[in-house]
């Protein structure tokens, strides 16, 4: 009897693990595939003005070649969080400069990066793809970047003193520290903002991928070039079949990489007591069991990282040799300063003796855009909180709601709103109600999801003793809304309104200018006058466009989101 | 206590903050300290007086601002020596499990696998952890966590092992059942370690524990008391000796003012205070010590009190020096005693209780008359906290200057002298507020 239990336990777990180690060999074979047929692409000549085909059996490549620059672009961007968190949350003087510039270049807009990303890169490979590709990959990163390396940051800032003070008593070397404390006190944190970072470089993906700058076209193979030339074709067919794409890729990666990876990073949770409720993925069980994984992890992981962790270990005392280094490399830095400075102050002079070139009637253009923007952005808002904070309340306060409701609006969530773009103005346009009322459309489209996963998780968060209090004190529904259900969402509700704010100035670049049946719909707006600045090379407007809109950003931030968020932390935190 | 064979000796090691108008606060006086090998020295002193800061001075992870410390005769300047702390809080890292917290120190030191893992789990057999090695930290009590911390830093083999209040986030009976296993590991020399340093602020641990007792006293920190205790391990708690000395350093702590040591002359440091340091004790807990008084005819021993009630003495002293400022009760050679006023405010109904607490407060805290003053001076009978707060920054700390103000806020809220306004951060007399409501209503 007993035999046969265990038999019956043990041979499927036994063929499953076989499955997977399969699975994993298949996937290293063709990954080795892709690298190669990418390196042919890459360094071949440069055909700056690819032919975009819209038949259907281009999509594999079309979308291999994007999730590429995707993937690329999410680990420099990683790479780079890493260098520029690290830096700024140890160096006090690095910090005063380096956390400001941060803020300031998150509310720059893609499109704003695009003349000077695209034309440095092509300069640098004039001869071959790798400058486009390099150029559009790091178009990516500049979307994906700056929230990842902010939280990074604030992560290391927030590591508790004693655990510090822990790192340095038992001496642990510079890199043991970073991979024992530092990483996996912010991994959770990183994980999320990478997510979002990624969905992203989807939103985006269309303005990265083709693009006319002044009288260049550059247009690359892939899924955003392949959504736009249908966009413009008008063809209804290719953009079900690009979308269908996109859709399946995203779910794809959310399915194979995501969730395993919040799986995972789960263990990294700071907390003292275990908590009830822990994310599982199918994946991560199977990758876990899989002896291939074991194999190589036993192999070739763990001895790698025994000699890093002995490579870092500093031998013997610090020595005068190594102070005097110290010395020389702290020289270096003030020299380096030095000159970053220079550059910045000749770049400062450059961008004045642009910017007093504008004309009358282009300086009149960017502040009427800036106001027909900003109203825009806040419509959007108000929009979306309207229906996504009652919902949100609904689907928190009902668990059997919540478990049906939730994975939808994930998966509705992660359509980028740029690919369903022409669907809505098609339908919006036949209705009559032009680009100025379809792109608060648009970026309603893009945003009000994060207003609804925050109020969701706050209407979650409400304790159930308060419900309860408010059931027995028979509160109206008034009073339930006043004294029970907005202070208990409120700071999750900052949040929410935050990043969908940050989304939406982001997102009138692509909504008010849009190539359409090879036509130019625009509306007024800032974002219209940044695409179009792009599109003419008229860099002197595309300056002063991107300036007026990061001020604007940085000053509605400071001026009214840093104070709610400072009162959601003060007077309406719900303490354990 | 310069000695030949010590270990660690800090000379005139201090600690002060310079103030932007180049006043400077004093956190610890000059201090000279030794700790000698085959010791057990505990550091004991209220909370907020400075022990862990003294504790991270000695043990290189902080700087003094002035003065010393010398390892086996050698500054202690950017080298490290060879110690280990465990920390009040664990401070384990949650996503390593309990031999990979253990083994950490040794990775950090270059040493193999092989070699780590053994000696790990030696030490893990040491403190009652075998079976454990592959949990992590969140499935362990309390107590286990502190054992790996104990693992974790016997594993290193330090010259000194320094503890930070290691048994204040256990539970009683749990810091009773580390404390004795702890003494017997000592006294039997299986601690792979020459000598202990333990901050406390628990007067029965440090005289239960230690060699010899070392009694901080604050604003600034400066050694009001040290003595060896000269009995052997285990100590019994109901021998006369143990209770003498318990009973002696209640004394010194209860009587802040006597016995201070000579005034040094650096200049810039401030005289005597203004503003004498509010106890951080509410109102509701002065009135529940009082009652207690009374139903002790009045009067007890300040440790039996502390004992009976299950009751730290750093929990209990602010509430007895309370009383004490308010001239409610007199504390009289390790007795607390109530006086009349103490009887009429513990006795009186509610209304009755805040106006007696009304006229001691004005009376005997200055910083509420000041208050007082202050707002009355106002047409509005408004101020905002910050006013006061800067005030109070040139005397204190300014964590110590905001906590001034939030007992100095409870005390007027109490008391009815003025109202607080958390949202507008100002201070608002009473009788105005009150006046401002009915002309509106």
């Amino acid at each position: 009897m007993k035999t046969s239990v265990l038999t019956k336990a043990i041979i499927p777990e036994r063929t499953w693990s076989r499955l997977t180690d399969i699975v994993i060999f298949g996937a290293a074979i063709a990954l080795f595939y892709g690298v190669v047929t990418v390196a042919r692409t890459w360094l071949g000549p440069i055909t700056p003005h690819a032919e975009i085909s819209r038949s259907p059996s281009a999509l594999p490549s079309y979308a291999a070649f994007s999730l590429l620059r995707i993937v690329v672009a999410y680990i420099l961007s990683l790479c780079f969080t890493l260098v520029y968190g690290y830096v700024a949350a140890y160096n006090k003087k690095a910090e005063r400069i380096m956390i400001p510039l941060l803020d300031i270049l998150q509310s720059i807009p893609v499109l704003s990066f695009l003349p000077g990303v695209m034309l440095a890169m092509v300069a640098l490979f004039p001869s071959r793809q790798l400058g486009m590709e390099l150029g559009s990959i790091l178009l990516i990163f500049t979307g994906q970047v700056w929230n990842m390396a902010f939280s990074f940051y604030s992560s290391i800032k927030s590591i508790p003193r004693e655990l510090h003070e822990a790192a340095r008593i038992y001496r642990l070397s510079w890199w043991q520290r970073f991979i024992q404390l530092e990483l996996p006190y912010a991994a959770i944190g990183l994980v999320w903002n990478s997510m979002m970072s990624v969905a992203g470089g989807w939103f985006f993906l269309m303005a990265c991928e083709m693009f006319v700058l002044g009288d260049r076209d550059f247009r690359l193979p892939g899924l955003g070039s392949y959504l736009q030339t249908a966009a413009s074709a008008g063809d209804t067919g290719a953009i079900v079949w690009g979308l269908a794409a996109m859709i399946g890729i995203i779910v794809f990666v959310d399915q194979l990489v995501w969730r395993p990876v919040i799986a995972w990073a789960d263990k990294f949770k700071f907390e003292q007591v275990e908590s009830a409720s822990a994310p599982h993925s199918l994946v991560l069980d199977a990758l876990r069991r899989s002896s291939a994984i074991a194999f190589v992890s036993r192999r070739a992981l763990d001895p790698m990282s025994e000699r890093l962790a002995l490579f870092f270990v500093p031998r013997g005392e610090r020595s005068a040799k190594t102070r005097h280094r110290s010395a020389l490399i702290s020289w270096m830095l003030r020299g380096l300063g030095v000159v970053v400075l220079g550059v910045v102050a000749y770049a400062i002079v450059l961008a004045g003796m642009l910017l007093a070139g504008l004309t009358q009637p282009e300086i009149f253009a960017i502040v009427l855009g800036a106001g027909a923007t900003f109203l825009r952005v806040n419509v959007a808002l108000l929009i979306g909180a309207a229906w996504a904070i009652p919902a949100g309340v609904a689907i928190g306060f009902n668990p059997k709601l919540a478990r049906v409701a939730q994975p939808l609006a994930q998966i509705a969530a992660s359509v980028p709103a740029t690919a369903l773009f022409p669907i809505v103005l098609l339908v919006l346009i036949r209705a009559g109600g032009g680009l100025g009322v379809a792109s608060v459309a648009l970026m309603l489209l893009g945003t009000q999801w994060y207003i609804l996963f925050n109020v969701i998780a706050g209407a979650m968060a409400i304790p159930t003793d308060l419900k309860e209090a408010a059931n027995i004190y028979r509160f109206g529904s008034i009073d339930r809304w006043r004294l029970l259900i907005l202070p208990g969402i409120f700071p999750y509700l900052i949040t929410g309104l935050v990043t969908a704010a940050g989304g939406a100035w982001n997102a009138s670049i692509v909504a008010e200018y849009f190539h359409f049946k090879a036509q130019t719909l625009s509306t007024v707006g800032l974002g219209a006058t940044i695409s179009q600045a792009t599109d003419t090379g008229n860099f002197d407007q595309l300056l002063a466009a991107t300036i007026v809109m990061a001020a604007m950003v940085v000053t509605v931030n400071r001026l009214l989101w840093r104070r709610l968020y400072r009162l959601a932390e003060t007077r309406f935190k719900l303490e354990a | 206590m310069p000695s030949v064979e010590a270990i660690v000796e800090a000379e005139k090691v201090e600690k002060f903050y310079e103030q932007p108008d180049g006043r400077r606060i004093e956190v610890i006086a000059p201090i000279d300290l030794a700790i000698e090998p085959n010791k057990i020295i505990a550091l004991l002193g209220p909370s907020g007086c400075g022990k862990s800061t003294l504790l991270r001075i000695l043990t290189g992870l902080a700087r003094p601002s002035a003065g010393e410390v010398l390892w086996h005769g050698n500054p202690l300047d950017g080298e490290q020596p060879n110690v280990a702390i465990v920390f009040q809080s664990f401070a384990l890292f949650p996503w390593l499990t309990v031999i990979q917290n253990v083994e950490a120190p040794l990775k950090a030191k270059g040493i193999e696998p092989d070699e780590r893992h053994n000696r790990a789990m030696q030490i893990l057999d040491t403190v009652g952890l075998d079976g454990f090695e592959t949990a992590y930290p969140k499935e362990l009590s309390g107590g286990m966590k502190q054992r790996v911390g104990f693992a974790r830093a016997m594993v290193v083999e330090p010259e000194v092992l320094f503890m930070d209040e290691p048994f204040s986030a256990l539970d009683v009976l749990t810091a009773e059942n580390l404390r004795g296993e702890l003494m017997e590991l000592w006294v039997n020399k299986k601690m792979p370690t020459r000598s202990i340093f333990i901050v406390t602020h628990n007067i029965d641990e440090a005289i239960l524990l230690a060699d010899r007792v070392i009694v901080l006293g604050r604003d600034p920190a400066r050694i009001r008391a040290d003595f060896e205790v000269d009995m052997v391990h285990p100590r019994d708690r109901k021998s006369l000796r143990y209770v003498e000395l318990v009973d002696y350093v209640y004394k010194v702590l209860t009587q802040p003012k006597s016995d201070l040591p000579p005034p040094h002359d650096i200049k810039g440091v401030p005289g005597p205070s203004k503003y004498p340091r509010l106890p951080h004790a509410r109102p509701g807990g002065i009135a529940g010590l009082l009652e207690i008084l009374i139903d002790r005819n009045g009067k007890d021993d300040l440790y039996q009190l502390a004992d009976e009630l299950t009751m730290e003495v750093d929990d209990l002293l602010p509430i007895v020096e309370a009383a004490e400022l308010l001239e409610f009760a007199i504390v009289r050679e390790g007795d607390v005693e109530i006086t009349q006023e103490g009887r009429e405010f513990a006795e009186a109904d509610i209304l009755t209780r805040k106006m007696i607490f009304r006229k001691a407060a004005l009376e005997h805290v200055p910083l509420l008359k000041q208050i007082d003053t202050a707002l009355r001076r106002k047409s509005d009978g408004a101020l905002p906290d910050d006013f006061f707060e800067d005030v109070l920054d040139e005397h204190f700390s300014m964590d110590e200057a905001r906590r001034q103000l939030d007992t100095v806020i409870l005390w007027g809220r109490y008391g009815e002298i003025f109202d607080y306004d958390a949202d507008a951060g100002r201070l608002v007399l009473t009788e105005m507020e009150s006046e401002r409501d009915s002309a509106g209503a």
